[in-house]
Parts: C-alpha cells; sequence; structure tokens
C-alpha cells in the first residue's frame, strides 16, 4: 500500500550536496509508487527560481534537475506563501507550476502525511 | 512499534549518530522492532572502518558493529552517498550488500535510496536524525 510521503524542501539550491541528495531520495519513493508531495519553504524556494546561472565549472541550474519530477508524477507542489514574499519573489518567477500554501495551513498539510522528511 | 531510522550526521560532526544510537537502544529495550537504519548524506561516514579516535575516546563506528553483534540490527550506507564522498574503494556488490573490503566497518552493508523506502513501506514511525 503507498505511503504519504511530504518532502520538506528547506535549503537553497547550491548548498553542497544536501539538496541533489534530498532530490534523488524524493524520487526514489516516487520510482516505489509512494504518494510524494513536495513543500518548497524558506529558502527552498529558491531551487525553484527561473534564470538560474550557477558559475562553478560544469555546474547545472538546480532547476533543471527539478524537470524530473513530472517524469516522476510527482505534481503535488506547494510553496509556502510567506517564504516567497519574505524573499521577495513572486510565483511567475518560479519554473514549475505550483500551488500556493499559506504559513497558517503548513501544519494541517504535513498533518495528511505518513512519512516527514525534512530537508 | 516497527520503527524505519535514517542517521545524516558524520560520526563527530553533530549529535546525529549518538541520539539515534540511544533511541535504537532504548526502543529495541523495550520490544520495539528496527526495520534499517539508512546512513545517508554525511551518515555515510558513520561506517566507516578507519574511523580511529585515541583509546581513552568512544568510538561511535566501533558501537554499531556492537549493536550489530548483539541485535541484528541492519545497518544500510547508503552507496551513491558513500561514493560521491569517496568513502568505498571499489563499488562492492549492490545485490548482496556486501561492502568493498576494508573501508565499511563490520556489521555495516551497502544499498541504495530503494532500501530506506522499502524500510519506511513497512515500518509504523519513520525517524530522521539530523545534525
Amino acid at each position: 500500500m503507498a505511503k504519504r510521503f511530504l518532502f520538506l524542501l528547506r535549503r537553497g539550491p547550491y548548498d553542497g550536496l544536501w539538496t541533489k541528495e534530498c532530490l534523488d531520495m524524493l524520487l526514489t519513493a516516487a520510482a516505489f509508487d509512494q504518494q510524494v508531495t513536495v513543500l518548497f519553504s524558506d529558502d527552498g524556494v529558491f531551487q525553484l527560481m527561473s534564470g538560474q546561472r550557477p558559475r562553478g565549472a560544469g555546474q547545472r541550474p538546480f532547476a533543471t534537475f527539478l524537470g524530473a519530477l513530472s517524469f516522476y508524477d510527482v505534481d503535488a507542489l506547494f510553496v509556502e506563501m510567506e517564504s516567497l514574499q519574505e524573499r521577495g519573489l513572486k510565483v511567475e518567477q518560479l519554473v514549475l507550476p505550483v500551488q500556493l500554501v499559506a504559513r497558517n495551513d503548513v501544519a494541517a498539510l504535513l498533518d495528511e502525511q505518513d512519512v516527514l522528511v525534512s530537508c | 512499534m516497527k520503527f524505519a531510522i535514517q542517521v545524516n550526521g558524520s560520526v563527530f560532526g553533530s549529535e546525529a549518530g549518538d541520539s539515534a544510537y540511544q533511541f535504537i537502544r532504548a526502543a529495541i529495550e523495550r520490544g520495539h522492532e528496527i526495520v534499517r537504519v539508512f546512513f545517508y548524506h554525511e551518515g555515510a561516514y558513520q561506517g566507516m572502518a578507519q574511523v580511529s579516535p585515541p583509546d581513552d575516546e568512544p568510538n561511535p563506528v566501533k558501537r554499531w558493529s556492537e549493536l550489530v553483534h548483539e541485535c541484528g540490527t541492519d545497518l544500510v550506507i547508503c552507496i551513491s552517498a558513500a561514493q560521491r564522498r569517496g568513502l568505498l574503494d571499489g563499488h562492492g556488490d549492490l545485490q548482496s550488500g556486501e561492502a568493498p573490503v576494508g573501508r565499511v566497518a563490520p556489521g555495516f552493508r551497502i544499498g541504495g535510496l530503494g532500501q530506506w523506502v522499502d524500510a519506511c513501506i513497512r515500518a509504523d514511525r519513520v525517524l530522521i536524525f539530523r545534525p
């Protein structure tokens, strides 16, 4: 039976290996036909920003990795509204279609899950 | 109750490994089951045989090995996390979980993220110990 996993992505896109490894974990859960929800909050919202141009040698914009989400049918993507606002970002600047969730409603979203992974 | 545990901190870099160990011991003592302990991110360092602090200091790696010896707990180091950090000599054998000789401490095996998801599916509770 599929479980409901929520991955809470809170770190910026170029924070060492961490963010990429969290994405790998999330995609593995999806590949095992689990019900996967993703919530971007805090600096995690920067992962979704369009126009990323990292300068590191051979480094790819993190947003290109997020393209794999649709390949694995992960389409329950949420962004915490206040995290965007606090960073002066607008939903139009994000590379994927997301649902906005108010900070006050995050607890209810987490409550619906079986497994919470804070990244 | 069945627990799946993930450990994300390195050996001496945080309390993550120690807290996980204490929890696991207490849970087993009270009759709970540990489905699997999965070492991910910097947690991959928790199973490195070369960790050798001075004799009068605790050795967390050795303690994990003793846990396997005493309780048969399934300790799995994520192969991709370990390879990214240069912790494995070769590739080992993912099918059998056999670790590359000399690098991985006794009792640990290597495995993929699928084993983490599998443990989550089989467990009643999932706990993650992170730095």
